[in-house]
Formats: structure tokens, sequence, C-alpha cells
């Protein structure tokens, strides 16, 4: 696989290195002369200097056979250009965007940049996971897929409560894929399991069925 | 007609002037307080006792967008100095907030062109330097 990747920051370096080692073809493009400069000692014709956001530049680093185009700069802004061009002009089938304000992805999302990562968002799902008693957290989104994982506490007094998975009545489209059990560790479930207040599910669901899904599992069907 | 100009530099303050002394309301967007001097040079009273509208706030924040009038504005002018905020708020004034015409400046030639192909309407002083250059050495394009 051909990975251009625009930013030569941490993620830009550490990506690189992984691809690399991973045997993938990979061009680095940092605009920042200095930076540039040190990468040069490590990755030597691996990385390319210039402005990224510059078809030129994109060109140079043969951006039209790209199988992949990660823009990972500390710009927004510049992360969605590169990203738009690698998709809308040099028609790269793949593109991954990382989105530095959170607040900005819906900007990523208007102009179809997709998937963008915000470590932000990561790690706020990371810490609303370990926060015991908050009844629902996004795990996972795939727009593209139209897919979700999100997980979810069994509450007292819940319709799911003390059932078989076979028989809690969760709405087309969505599936419990582990059980979580208040004491700890994790399995896939059989159909026969029985779910109890404080175990936490996870379910794969279609987008959208969060309030249907989440009735099941709480008491009074609110989020927590 | 409201004119909504984001970036009140050299280029931005003097159409928003203009457009004040031409009667139409303006509002201008920029994230340093320091510029609304320039909208102040030159005229005898202040930017809004002429009755033009200053907001203090970042290009790519909604909130700022829709405080300087975005929602209604007829026209909208990206005059910042960074040619992918111009290009990623011009975008958003166009397909978010449905702004009728959108007027931006992209200082690259190349990307000028690309995105004019895509449907903006941009404008590049890089290229009309070059004519001039051009032009006042005798070369013709």
């Amino acid at each position: 696989m051909y990975v251009v990747i625009v930013g030569g920051g941490k993620v830009g370096l550490n990506l690189a290195r992984e691809l690399l080692r991973n045997q993938h073809e990979v061009t680095l493009v940092e605009q920042n002369r200095s930076t540039y400069l040190r990468l040069e000692q490590e990755l030597e014709h691996v990385v390319q200097y210039g402005d990224g956001t510059e078809l030129w530049v994109l060109e140079r680093a043969g951006i039209g056979r790209a199988d992949l185009v990660v823009a990972v700069t500390g710009d927004d802004e510049d992360n969605i250009l590169i990203c738009q061009v690698a998709k809308e002009k040099y028609l790269c089938e793949r593109i991954i965007a990382r989105c530095n304000n959170p607040r900005n992805l819906q900007h990523f999302r208007l102009l179809n940049i997709m998937p963008a990562v915000s470590a932000t968002d990561l790690i706020l799902n990371l810490i609303e996971h370990e926060v015991p008693g908050h009844g629902l957290v996004h795990l996972l989104d795939l727009p593209d897929e139209q897919l979700e994982i999100i997980e979810v506490e069994v509450t007292q007094g819940a319709p799911a409560e003390g059932r078989r998975v076979a028989d809690i009545d969760l709405p087309d489209g969505s599936l419990i894929i582990s059980v979580l059990p208040a004491g700890g560790g994790g399995f896939v479930p059989k159909p026969d399991t029985v779910v109890n207040a404080g175990d936490e599910v996870l379910v794969v669901l279609d987008p959208g069925l969060e309030d249907a899904i989440t009735a099941q599992f709480s008491k009074n069907g609110s989020h927590g | 007609m409201l004119v909504l100009i984001v970036g009140a530099g050299r280029v931005g303050s003097s159409v928003a002037r203009a457009a004040l002394a031409a009667g139409h309301e303006v509002s201008v967007l920029d994230d340093d307080p320091l510029s609304h001097e320039r909208l102040d040079a030159g005229m005898d009273t202040s930017w809004e006792e002429a009755g033009g509208r200053f907001t203090v706030g970042t290009a790519l924040e909604v909130e700022a967008l829709t405080a300087a009038g975005i929602e209604e504005a007829d026209v909208f002018i990206a005059s910042t100095n960074g040619d992918n905020t111009n290009l990623t708020i011009a975008q958003i004034a166009q397909r978010r907030f449905g702004v009728e015409r959108v007027i931006v400046r992209v200082m690259d030639p190349a990307r000028s062109d690309w995105y004019r192909e895509q449907g903006l309407n941009t404008i590049c002083p890089t290229k009309h330097a070059i004519e001039m250059f051009n032009a006042s050495l005798g070369l013709t394009a």
C-alpha cells in the first residue's frame, strides 16, 4: 500500500514508522524546515519538504497513485483541504483526517471528510467508559458503514434485567455482542445468557436506534 | 443587502468601507480586536457610528459566524490571511448556511483555479500581480 502522510509531528512521524515497519511505502510531507531536517535524519528520502496543502507538493509526493492519504497537521483547515483535494481532485479512494478541535468535527462532516479522528473525543469516550453509572457510551462510530457500537449499563428494574439475551426486545438492526458482568471480565453471550443489573452490554446498531435500546436496559429509558 | 466580511485586513476592511458607503448593511468578523482600527481609518466617525457591525471571533466557530449574521447574509466574503481558512469557511457559508453569493480570496493560483471549477467564486490577487508584472515587462501571458 502507498500512503501519503501530511504533517510530520508526533502523530505523522509515528504513523510513518509503523507503516514502514509493516512494509508499506510511505511519503511524509512536512512544511516546517527545521522539523523537516530533523525528520530527514531518520527517514531520509521518505520525507519531503513542502506545504502539503499546495497541489504541486502533493503531486510531487505522488498523490495520484496513493492508496491512502492521511492529513495529520495541527490545523483543521489544512487537514480538511488536503483531504478534499485528495478525494475530489486526485480521486484517492481512502482518506483519514485528524480533527484537532472537536468543535470542528461538524465542518469535516459537512464537507464529507470522513473518517475524521479527534484525539480529544477518543480520550473523552475512554473517560466516560471509566466513569461508573454512565448510561450510554459511544465506543465506535463507523459513519460510512452506518454502524455504531455502544456500551450501556443494565439498571435495576429495566425491562432487560434478569432476561435471556434471546428474549430481550431489541429493535431490528441491533445485536448484543458482549456482556461485561459487574464483577469484571467480559464475554460473547449465548442466546440463553442472562443479563443482570449492574452488567454492561456492548451493542452494535444502526445509527438512530439508541433510544429504543436504552429503553430496554434502563428503568425509565433515559440516558444516564 | 447584508454583506458579511470575514477577515478585516487591507482588502477586507477596504471592501467593507466601500460596501457601507454604497448603502449596504455590512458586518465584519475578525479574530483580532485591533483590526477594528483599520475599519475606522480614514472615516470621520467610528465604524459603528457609520452603521457598520463588528464581531471579534474565530472564523471557524459557528457561534462567531452566527453572531456576525451569517444566517441573514446575502453576500459572504472570505478574506482572512489564510487560503485554507478562506476555502473552508466559504464552503461552510455556501453549503451549511446557503448564502447566495460567496466570494473567496485564494492567494495560491493553482487552488484558486481548481476551486473555481468546483463552483466557488474565487479571486486570486497573485494571478493579477503576475499579469501586471508581465504586462509591465511587455510579456504576453
